[in-house]
């Protein structure tokens, strides 16, 4: 077992893990965080997104012991109390998920995005960066439309 | 996945010693590439010995005529660094047409040359450009690095400090992706060296990547696409499989050269 200490949405957590554990496992399992999802266990489609030290990566292939000592957010991160995140909210205005499964993924690799290349943010841009995120459901368009927006609606409450 | 011990050395020779002493240990740094094939259980190295907190191994910086870039360094920061954007803009736009965003961000340049996955991105550039690689031990040229599929010239207790790519005067990197996996099928690396002039290609090499020579005579004489016309790569030795036949990677091996040549020339 190894023993680590994180930050989780601002708080501190420790957790004695054994070292296979994904950091995902960790979120879900012993943390009870199951807004991040596992859609493949592959490293293909993105609804396993969370960030570390601000960065979007997947959570499903990074273990747990690789993050020790740092800061991670996730889905549940993201709300100010019962007030959404502008992102979520455009994805909520904008009918930017069906099933929803991939939505926690969007939604953190869309606030990296906006993070990394601003707050005006053309449709192909989106796309590109859309790469690592699958969803079976919408058909990507109320997605771009949603991140668009989102990104738009973050410059105005930052 | 099976079980595993996990190591977090804070010094270069403290790894060296970990993978020395504990046979069958195995570095990781990115983990994008080493957890999924453990995950599948392809892999089951006793011990991992993490690079992470490793000191010295990120970073980029230009030292002379070379740019040296850290082991440890993700593919977002060398597709982000104004440092190479102004010393080798290709390599720059290499590492950002990797896998995705997220895989940027985790995966590293000494792990994806540590791996030398037939159809990545980095091998082409380190063959075309020149590159050295650094480690513990030695330096080694790009030229006897890499040594067939999924091999390199690495010992078990050898690790990759840095890899430095000399200045060329021109290059460019086109890459075909697998529509499904996005990895190269096909991928060309052309640099216009001092003196000399590299060709590579990722993707579509039974054993790996590879330098065209018939090309880099051509373009000695004239760096311009015009002087590949005519010349072609035999379909023999290149990989087929449901992505594409042999026949349809050399052809594309021409094609991806001529634009490579031509994005070189600012055209
Ligand atoms: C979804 C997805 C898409 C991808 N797409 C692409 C793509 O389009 N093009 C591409 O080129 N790659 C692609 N990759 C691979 C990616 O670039 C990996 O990050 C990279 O190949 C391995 O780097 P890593 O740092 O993650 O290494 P790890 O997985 O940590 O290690 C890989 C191997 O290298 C060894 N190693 C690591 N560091 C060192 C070192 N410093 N010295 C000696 N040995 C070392 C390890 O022991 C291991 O055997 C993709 C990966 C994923 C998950
Ligand atoms: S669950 Fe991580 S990428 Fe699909
Ligand atoms: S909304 Fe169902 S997978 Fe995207």
């Amino acid at each position: 077992m190894a023993k680590i200490s994180l930050i989780v949405n601002g708080n501190p957590v420790t957790g004695n893990v054994d070292p296979r554990t994904l950091l995902v496992q960790f979120l879900r399992e012993n943390l009870g965080l199951t807004g991040t999802h596992v859609g493949c266990d592959t490293s293909q489609c993105g609804a396993c997104v969370v960030h570390v030290d601000g960065k979007a990566v997947k959570s499903c292939t990074t273990l747990a012991v690789m993050v020790d000592g740092q800061n991670i957010t996730t889905i549940e991160g993201l709300a100010a109390g019962d007030t959404l995140h502008p992102m979520q909210e455009a994805f909520r205005e904008h009918h930017g998920l069906q099933c929803g499964y991939c939505t926690p993924g969007m939604i953190m690799t869309a606030v990296d995005l906006v993070r990394r290349k601003g707050h005006d943010l053309d449709h192909h841009t989106i796309r590109e960066e859309l790469e690592g995120n699958l969803c079976r459901c919408t058909g990507y368009h109320n997605i771009v439309e949603s991140i668009a927006a989102g990104a738009k609606a973050m410059a105005k409450s930052a | 996945m099976y079980e595993f011990k996990f190591h977090r050395p804070a010094t270069v020779r403290q790894a060296a010693n970990l993978l020395a002493k504990n046979e069958d240990a195995k570095l990781v740094a990115g983990g994008h590439t080493l957890i999924p094939v453990m995950k599948q259980r392809l892999a089951s190295p006793p011990h991992l010995v993490d690079l992470s907190k490793v000191e010295n191994l990120s970073g980029i910086e230009m030292k002379g005529r070379a740019l040296s870039i850290g082991a440890m360094t993700t593919h977002a920061d060398v597709a982000g660094s104004p440092i190479v954007g102004e010393a080798i803009p290709a390599l720059a736009y290499l590492a950002g047409v990797i896998g995705d965003p997220a895989v940027r961000h985790r995966g590293t340049i000494g792990g994806s040359l540590a791996n030398n996955d037939p159809t990545a991105d980095y091998p082409a550039a380190c063959l075309a450009l020149g590159a050295t690689i650094v480690t513990n031990k030695r330096r080694l040229k790009a030229e006897e690095f890499f040594a067939g599929l999924f091999t390199t010239a690495l010992e078990s207790d050898e690790i990759i400090t840095r890899v430095t790519f000399p200045l060329p005067k021109k290059a460019a990197y086109v890459k075909f992706r697998n529509q499904a996996s996005r990895y190269a099928l096909v991928g060309v690396f052309v640099a216009r060296r001092p003196s000399d002039v590299g060709v590579a290609v990722t993707g579509a090499g039974a054993d790996g990547v590879f330098r065209v020579t018939a090309f880099e005579e051509a373009l000695k004489k004239r760096f311009a696409s015009k002087a590949l016309e005519g010349l072609s790569v035999p379909a023999d030795g290149l990989n087929a499989d449901i992505h594409g036949s042999a026949e349809y990677r050399a052809h594309l091996i021409g094609v991806l050269a001529a634009r490579a040549v031509d994005a070189a020339n600012g055209k």
